[in-house]
């Protein structure tokens, strides 16, 4: 260590270093222009002159090259330094006098007018450049010249072969001096950010995307200075914890594996090839992914909804359906994307929000396919909402000249050729399958279908065409979230029941050492202060929070850590909970939302209870959003400290039972959908139960022949039928209903009422999978019931071999009756698909017969669209009305049908005479309120079961253990319920290959000598937690069923008699940390 | 006293929602005046009107119950 004076006191620091980086560990600040941390400081600017006095004489001498010596006097802020400096600035104004960074800078000395004469030069010969290159090691420029005719230049002033055109010299120039185009004629090309869709540039070391796990950057190989010239290494300098190695290599790793699945996922359809929609060439016409960039406030321009060439709002944005979809004309896509419709008007409904002046938005669509669950309520409520819809396929897109704008012609609804001028278009691009993941689907040696996805079977949807592979996501179709996410769980068990025998052979067990007792100890708290890096370290001074949290009572120890969740950090915690003896530990750092479960395990690690830590989060809430105000932020973390040390002096440790897992589900429902649950889970060695309504396994499939692919429904269905019979892990009982459900996740007891209620069975079970199905409606219009012409959907499928049907010379279907009403605004989802496919088939066994669908918006989603492709092909006559408008069928008195419909191409009515009608009638759940009730789930509005997240977790419930599948989550066609059913058992199984389930200790208590058992806390819980029961005769109190307590806390709150309180976050323990929050 | 009023805020969040915002809030440096102090709970239903009441008797200036 060298001790020496710096402005008159007397400072330490390591020898080697420079007076410059003792002066900023010392906050003192000196101006700098030549020095930057990743290179060798230069001394060339002189303008980090300070004043040194080395016992005998004074002088100047450069702060950032100069190193310390013990004895030293440095003045960093006398009268002559500061008047050498102006000098200095002086001098570079005169050189740079246009300069604005020099402008700056003499403004900031005070520097005006210069005394010398002005040059008009923009170099300040800092040397940043030359030495970033040499450290780049391309030396690719360099000084020449001397004395005044001195500059950076290449050799012989050439275009210079060694540079490797990492605009490094650019990026460090501070005034702009350095043109990387003058260096080199090789191709400068930023590196563009791929998550931000070539928005926004990147680095060659970078987080991919902001989602990425492990959250950590990485290297760019192609782009990488280092990789280019074998030198640089910046980054590794910089990184505090060493972590880069730039030795790394890639590594080829074996696993053997019993299967695997395939979720490679889509590319977005490139636009490039129309050019009659100027995508490539006109910035302000952008694709929907860019848009979602655009909108996303960690975006390009933060969430600022501006257009790309002129960075203005736009006024007007129009969105282009079906671009890369539906189109056999620019590409080979004929299927429909499927998600297209309802993101274009998320994005329309956002991009409204976003615009501050109010914004005009059209959609310009074929179909609206919002099929999905709760989607064309969104339609609605986006249509009240202003968000334009046109019907009608555009053609091109022009540039309006001298204008950013572009034009749009279309034909209205009425016939008229309408221009309009928008200010952005986006481009709706659909679903491909990326090239990757097709030469990986032809290495593993899988069929693909003539779209190039997955080829699969309606009954195995995740099965691909070699055993033991699955896919799921888009490589097996185009699809959205819900769909993509129920087929990934059901790979996952598909995969699992195909290695069921081999379930448990390749598990680690983790252990914890035994927990020590600290009920008799005195309370001795751990404080770790974390820095974070520079994340809080540069903002709130960490060792000042340690100190002071020596200061506050019970804490016996504190330390600070560079990172305090490194595995070396994490190492030391545990040996210092040991050495010092601690039973409670304050970790001051990022969130408790992230990283509190990691410290709770070292905790455990060190046998302490794992609720005997507390955090306080000091960079989220402190460093990050304070990053101007170091003091404020300093004082604040240590509030929050104290606060958390206030806490930490309260909480207790906190049992956690574990309770044993009953491996058996029950099954509710017999249908396709809970027969498939039940036999996956009996696949995987698990009980199943399924309970029935009826007296008759099958469901809706017994009314189906025949999928849209072809495949036989009713030999699928009796194979089904006999599997589920024969198989030993599978009890059915028909003519069963649940009366009565009570228990928890891994412990349920459910009684059956069978036979009308005659017998009750109790059983017994781990989780739940509801599949109770649905129904379609009986129509009340179009004579439905008063002509026997008119058929409900299935019936026509029964009277298929009639005379009626087979001599039949026209027939009609009608869609959407008593669906996307006001009543019942839902989409039945497979009513479009249905009634081409039987369109089909009757055009199939009679061709001269005249077949009509009189439909809404035609929703064969996405590989269905070949049907209807096929169905227009062969003259099946598709007439679209509106609600408004809708067709009126008529009896003539022989008897016969008549129906009136408006034509939307002639515009006028007109008049037809089929031999039957079929009805597309709505899908609808019937009577589920007792069972959601009896199972505390919940339901939607339009009354079919609401799982707890529709995009990200759509078979599971808020209530744990208890799964969905089927047609009583959603109207869905064979194969979506078949995923959804293996969905539900995968996530099933995840609750019942537990032996035990570890309970929360963060839950409810009630002190049954004050309750009075007026039951407000059953009434708040939102859980089922408490239940009332009776002690001894007239003494009722309410008792805590833990497992199903989520610790919300809300029985306490309710409780009048302060009997029901919450552990862990107890009146005291809350009260105490505003108390300490306001102490001060 | 002089100077600028620097109120002393008491804040009661829910760690699902608010709690997650206000650290969505620094991830995205966002930047806010320092004077809340942000108590975290379970839920927003937590809070019984005796903590607040509480909070503004020991002296709190403003309190923010956000879930």
């Amino acid at each position: 260590m060298v001790t020496f004076t710096l402005n008159g006191k007397e400072v330490q620091a390591e020898e080697g270093t420079t007076i410059l980086q003792v002066a900023e560990q010392n906050n003192i600040h000196i101006p700098t222009l030549c020095n930057h941390k990743a290179l060798e400081p230069a001394g060339l600017c002189r303008i980090c002159s300070v004043e040194l006095f080395d016992g005998r004489r004074t002088r100047f001498v450069t702060a950032c090259n100069y190193p310390i010596w013990p004895g030293m006097e440095v003045k960093t802020d006398t009268e002559e330094v500061i008047h050498h400096r102006k000098m200095i600035v002086e001098l570079l104004l005169a050189r740079c006098p246009n300069n604005d960074f020099v402008k700056d800078l003499a403004a900031q000395f005070g520097v005006k007018k210069p005394r010398f004469i002005l040059d008009d030069d923009d170099c300040i010969l800092c040397g940043l450049c030359v030495r970033m290159c040499e450290r780049i090691g391309a030396e690719a420029i360099d000084f020449s010249g001397r004395g005044a005719q001195m500059e950076v230049a290449t050799p012989f002033d050439t275009f210079s072969e060694a540079c490797v055109a990492c605009g490094a010299c650019d990026f460090i120039c501070p005034t702009g001096h350095i043109k990387l185009s003058e260096i080199t004629e090789k191709e400068i090309r930023p590196i563009l950010s791929e998550y931000d869709e070539g928005l926004k540039g990147r680095k060659p070391v970078y987080v991919p995307y902001a989602q990425a796990v492990p959250n950590i950057p990485a290297i760019d190989r192609t782009k990488c200075a280092h990789f280019l010239t074998g030198d640089c290494k910046i980054c590794a300098d910089f990184c505090p914890t060493g972590a880069i190695d730039h030795t790394q290599v890639d590594e080829e790793v074996e696993l053997e594996v019993g299967s695997i699945i395939l979720a490679t996922g889509f590319k977005p359809f490139d636009p490039s090839v129309h050019d009659e929609y100027s995508y490539a060439e006109h910035p302000n016409v952008v694709t929907s992914m860019e848009l979602e960039r655009i909108l996303s406030s960690s975006g390009p321009w933060q969430g600022h909804l501006i257009r790309p060439s002129d960075h203005k709002e736009p006024k007007k944005i129009a969105w282009l359906q079906c671009v890369g979809s539906r189109d056999i004309n620019h590409c080979d896509n004929g299927y429909c994307s499927g998600v297209c419709c309802m993101y274009a008007i998320k994005e329309a409904v956002i991009a409204k929000e976003h615009a501050k002046d109010g914004l005009d938005t059209a959609i310009f669509y074929m179909d609206m396919r919002t099929y999905g669950k709760e989607f064309e309520q969104y339609y609605n409520r986006a249509s009240d909402n202003g968000v334009r819809f046109i019907r009608s396929r555009i053609h091109s897109v022009d540039p309006v000249p001298e204008t950013d704008n572009l034009s749009l012609s279309y034909v209205s609804e009425a016939g008229e050729i309408v221009s309009e001028e928008f200010d952005m278009v986006v481009l709706s691009v659909g679903l491909e399958v990326p090239q990757e993941a097709l030469e990986l689907a032809e290495k593993v040696g899988l069929d693909l279908n003539h779209y190039r996805f997955a080829k699969t079977s309606s009954f195995n949807p995740v099965e691909t065409s070699k055993p033991g592979v699955y896919a799921c996501g888009v490589l097996q179709g185009p699809k959205d979230i819900p769909i993509a996410v129920m087929e990934a769980s059901a790979a996952a068990g598909a995969a699992a029941s195909r290695l069921a025998d081999s379930r448990y052979t390749l598990i680690r067990e983790k252990t914890f050492p035994e927990e020590r007792d600290v009920s008799s100890e005195e309370i001795r708290i751990g404080v770790f202060v974390c820095h974070c890096g520079v994340n809080i370290g540069s903002v709130v001074r960490v060792p000042e929070v340690a100190e002071y949290a020596k200061t506050l009572p019970n804490v016996v120890y504190a330390q600070e850590n560079l990172f305090s969740c490194s595995t070396d950090a994490q190492a030391q915690l545990v040996d210092v909970i040991k050495q010092q003896n601690l039973n409670r530990v304050v970790v001051a750092a990022c969130s408790p939302r992230t990283h509190e479960p990691l410290f709770q395990e070292t905790l455990r690690n060190s046998s302490l209870n794992k609720y005997l830590y507390e955090q306080a989060n000091i960079r989220d809430q402190c460093s990050w959003v304070h990053a101007a105000d170091p003091d404020a932020a300093t004082d604040k973390a240590k509030d929050l400290v104290r606060m958390a040390v206030a806490r930490a002096g309260l909480i207790e440790p906190l049992p956690m039972p574990a309770v044993d897992v009953n491996p058996a589900a029950l099954v509710v429902g017999g249908g396709v959908a809970g027969m498939t649950s039940a036999l996956t889970l009996a696949e995987q060695g698990f009980k199943a139960h399924i309970v029935e309504k009826g007296d008759t396994l099958g469901g809706q499939a017994l009314h189906l022949k025949k999928t849209w692919k072809g495949e036989s429904v009713p030999k699928f269905l009796k194979d089904l039928v006999a599997k589920v019979n024969k198989h030993k892990n599978i009890e059915v009982h028909l003519n069963g209903e649940v009366k009565e459900v009570s228990g928890f996740v891994g412990n349920f007891k459910t009684s059956i009422g069978l036979n009308g209620g005659e017998n009750i069975r109790e059983i017994e079970h781990g989780a739940t999978v509801l599949a109770t199905g649905a129904h379609s409606i009986e129509p009340e219009e179009y004579l439905y019931g008063h002509n026997d012409r008119v058929f409900n959907w299935h019936e026509l499928d029964e009277a298929w071999e009639s005379d009626l049907v087979k001599k039949a010379e026209s027939a009609i279907f009608i869609q959407c009756v008593g669906s996307r009403e006001p009543e019942r605004p839902h989409c039945s989802k497979i009513c479009c698909t249905f009634s081409v496919q039987k369109a089909l088939e009757l055009k199939e066994r009679k061709p001269e017969m005249d077949v009509y669908i009189l439909y809404r918006d035609i929703r064969t989603y996405g590989e269905r669209e070949d049907v209807y492709k096929e169905a227009r092909a062969k003259g099946i006559i598709f007439i679209r009305y509106t609600p408004e408008n809708k067709p009126v069928v008529n009896e003539t008195k022989k008897g016969n049908l008549e129906v009136t419909v408006v034509d939307h191409v002639l515009q006028r009515p007109i008049t037809l005479t089929p031999d039957f009608i079929t009805l597309a009638s709505a899908i609808e759940t019937r009577g589920l309120e007792e069972l959601a009730q009896m199972f505390k789930v919940p339901l939607s509005q339009d009354k079919f079961f609401l799982e707890v997240h529709m995009k990200l977790r759509p078979v599971d419930f808020a209530t744990d253990g208890i799964f969905v599948c089927g047609l009583a989550h959603y109207p869905k066609p064979i194969d979506e319920s078949i995923t959804q059913a293996q969905a539900a058992a995968a996530r099933a199984a995840t609750v019942l290959a537990r032996k035990t389930i570890e309970v929360e200790g963060v839950v409810s208590a009630v002190d049954q000598n004050l309750c009075r058992g007026c039951g407000q806390c059953v009434e708040v819980c939102p859980y089922g937690a408490p239940e009332l029961v009776e002690l001894s005769e007239g003494v009722t109190v309410s008792q805590i069923q833990e497992a199903l307590c989520k610790g919300c806390g809300a029985c306490a709150v309710a409780c009048p008699t302060g009997a029901a309180a919450i552990r862990h976050f107890t009146d005291e323990e809350v009260l105490t940390m505003v108390e300490a929050a306001l102490c001060e | 006293m002089a100077g600028k009023f620097e109120p002393k805020i008491i804040a009661f969040c829910c760690n699902w929602c608010a709690y997650a915002g206000a650290d969505l809030a620094g991830v995205s440096r966002m930047q806010y005046p320092p004077y809340i102090r942000v108590i975290r709970v379970m839920c927003s239903g937590r809070i019984s009107p005796d903590f607040i009441l509480k909070a503004f008797q020991k002296g709190a200036d403003g309190v923010l119950v956000s879930g």
